[in-house]
């Protein structure tokens, strides 16, 4: 049993130094030369522009069903009208990053895992390494930066998509005034709020792609392995969300208000 | 600084000569955990020759290629390529190092997101600051040399295995590499196949004047490799003739086995041999 709990526990060091030793060359590459500029273009549209349609219709559902939801609640205490308050204040600071987050994890992280393993089993990582190109530069900071830098694009349209959806359900649903509505929206906001929800998606954008590049070329076994690294990469990654947002909500409560 | 550049003047003026050490292993060893894969190995290639490295699956044959091109990094005894110390050399030295280095993969390891016309230029489009037209120019030269000219936009995925390995080597060639390294390029394609990719290796090493190792357990090949030259006839056409005893001994074979060299010598020298371990690898 002993050799078995020192043998996971090992695993798991070298997994963490080998996560660490590709974040911080990651992270050199990004402010140094050379720089794959088409693979980042690339990247941004794959993870950014392909990414829309399923943030959209996430954001748009989970704002519609919180509002009814909230409806339900405010009108034990007669206060139905401002619910859009609620609405506006949980999309902005909690639901529309972590749920952003999740879904780019579900698509984005996958498609890293399983193409960079799939490049790993089949000696593509390899060929472009004895080419003369750094896997880090070609394949990871494209993807690390597309991450960073979109995630809380897509976060900023789903929390606006969410409180469009909050807004129809409580204009035809709840009877709520639109006018009563929006100006409940704009009462809740604050500015220590919008740099939550901004900064937020940044770090979790960070910590998908991260764990995905980091799975992905870390793929062994063949194709068993490639589905085993797409696995791996989405439960990672989606408990990362999760865990990072607690930890990244405490430190800017703490920084903030 | 000063005395860098001298050293490096010495460097290049011995690889210069006829016969010069292009690849150097020196007593190396490599394990990974408790799996010895290579226990003791010392050779050396010379420029313009061929060494054929051969051993059953497993034997750390593989191991040998991805040591020389800094895939792998040996735990004991020294590796010189082109007169660089390779393992002690860090990745981005390593880049330098690859400039002069080609290597064709098991499988080909074609990039499958790419045309044909992009995985054989990929080293001169990404990695140089050759003109663009240039580029064209010389993917479709190579291509051509390779007899793959009407391939030039078509995926990899659309390739049979043989031409995959074709385009493998003329990616490899393409930015003209002095020394070239083949993993297994022939194994698993037919006869007829393999015998147009020994071909290209041939031609490679008598027109180009690469050196050339290659790793493989196919003995057919390995042997048609040792004991053919490629010449120009006099219509500047390329023919396979059988080569000449001296330009035959240019080619030494190496027996693996276990991570140690078992055999080291020419084509006859192998067919002589009365080793138990060869006599049984070569029926």
């Amino acid at each position: 049993m002993l050799p078995f709990i020192e043998n996971r526990l090992k695993q798991a060091a070298l997994e963490v130094q080998e996560y660490v030793r590709l974040v911080t060359a990651s992270i050199h590459a990004i402010f140094t030369r050379p720089r794959y500029t088409y693979d980042i273009v690339q990247q941004f549209d794959t993870i950014g522009v392909g990414s829309l349609t399923v943030v959209i219709l996430t954001g748009f559902f989970t704002g519609a069903a919180l509002c009814s939801q909230s409806g339900l609640t405010l009108d034990q205490f007669g206060a139905r009208p401002i619910v859009g308050r609620l609405v506006s204040a949980s999309m902005i600071k909690e639901l529309g990053p972590v749920l952003t987050a999740l879904m780019l994890t579900g698509r984005i992280g996958s498609g890293i895992a399983a193409e960079l393993g799939s490049m790993v089993v089949t000696d593509q990582i390899n060929a472009l390494r004895a080419l003369g190109t750094d896997p880090i530069r070609k394949l990871v900071v494209p993807r690390v930066l597309a991450g960073v830098l979109m995630a809380p694009v897509l976060t900023v349209i789903s929390d606006f998509v969410g409180i469009v959806g909050g807004w129809i359900v409580a204009r035809f649903q709840l009877q709520v005034a639109s006018g009563v509505y929006w100006s409940s929206v704009t009462y809740a906001l604050y500015p220590e709020d919008l740099w939550m929800g901004l900064i937020k998606p940044f770090v979790l954008g960070f910590a998908i792609v991260t764990i995905a590049c980091h799975v992905g070329l870390r793929t062994s076994g063949g194709t068993q392995g490639v589905g085993t690294s797409t696995t791996i990469s989405v439960v990672a990654g989606s408990v990362a969300v999760i865990a990072v947002d607690f930890f990244v909500t405490q430190v800017l409560i703490a920084l903030l208000y | 600084m000063a005395v860098e550049a001298t050293d490096k003047q010495v460097v290049n003026e011995i690889l210069d000569e006829a016969g010069a050490p292009v690849v150097v292993f020196d007593r190396v060893k490599l394990a990974f955990d408790e799996k010895v894969v290579l226990r003791d190995i010392s050779f050396t290639l010379l420029k313009g020759h061929t060494k054929i490295i051969l051993g059953a699956s497993g034997s750390g044959k593989s191991t040998i290629l991805k040591i020389i091109t800094g895939l792998l990094r040996a735990d004991e005894g020294v590796v010189w390529v082109n007169g660089s110390r390779v393992d002690q050399l860090s990745e981005l030295e390593m880049m330098a190092v690859r400039a002069d280095l080609g290597m064709i993969f098991q499988e080909g390891a074609l990039f499958d997101s790419l045309t044909v016309r992009e995985n054989v230029g990929y080293k001169l489009y990404e990695e140089s600051d050759m003109p663009i037209e240039q580029v064209h120019r010389r993917v479709e030269e190579v291509l051509g040399w390779i007899g793959m000219t009407e391939y030039i936009d078509r995926m990899p995925s659309a390739l049979s295995g043989g031409q995959r390995r074709r385009v493998a080597i003329a990616r490899a060639m393409a930015f003209k590499p002095r020394i070239l390294l083949y993993d297994e390029a022939t194994t698993g394609l037919d006869p007829i196949t393999a015998t147009t990719v020994d071909e290209e290796i041939i031609k490679l090493r008598d027109l180009e004047h690469v050196s050339s190792i290659v790793v493989t357990h196919q003995l057919r090949d390995a042997f048609y490799v040792a004991t053919h030259m490629a010449v120009r006839g006099p219509a500047g056409q390329v023919e396979i003739v059988p080569a000449p005893p001296e330009k035959a001994r240019e080619a030494e074979f190496i027996m693996v086995r276990d991570g140690v060299i078992v055999f080291e010598g020419d084509a006859n020298a192998l067919r002589r041999s009365t080793d138990p371990y060869i006599t049984t690898f070569l029926e």
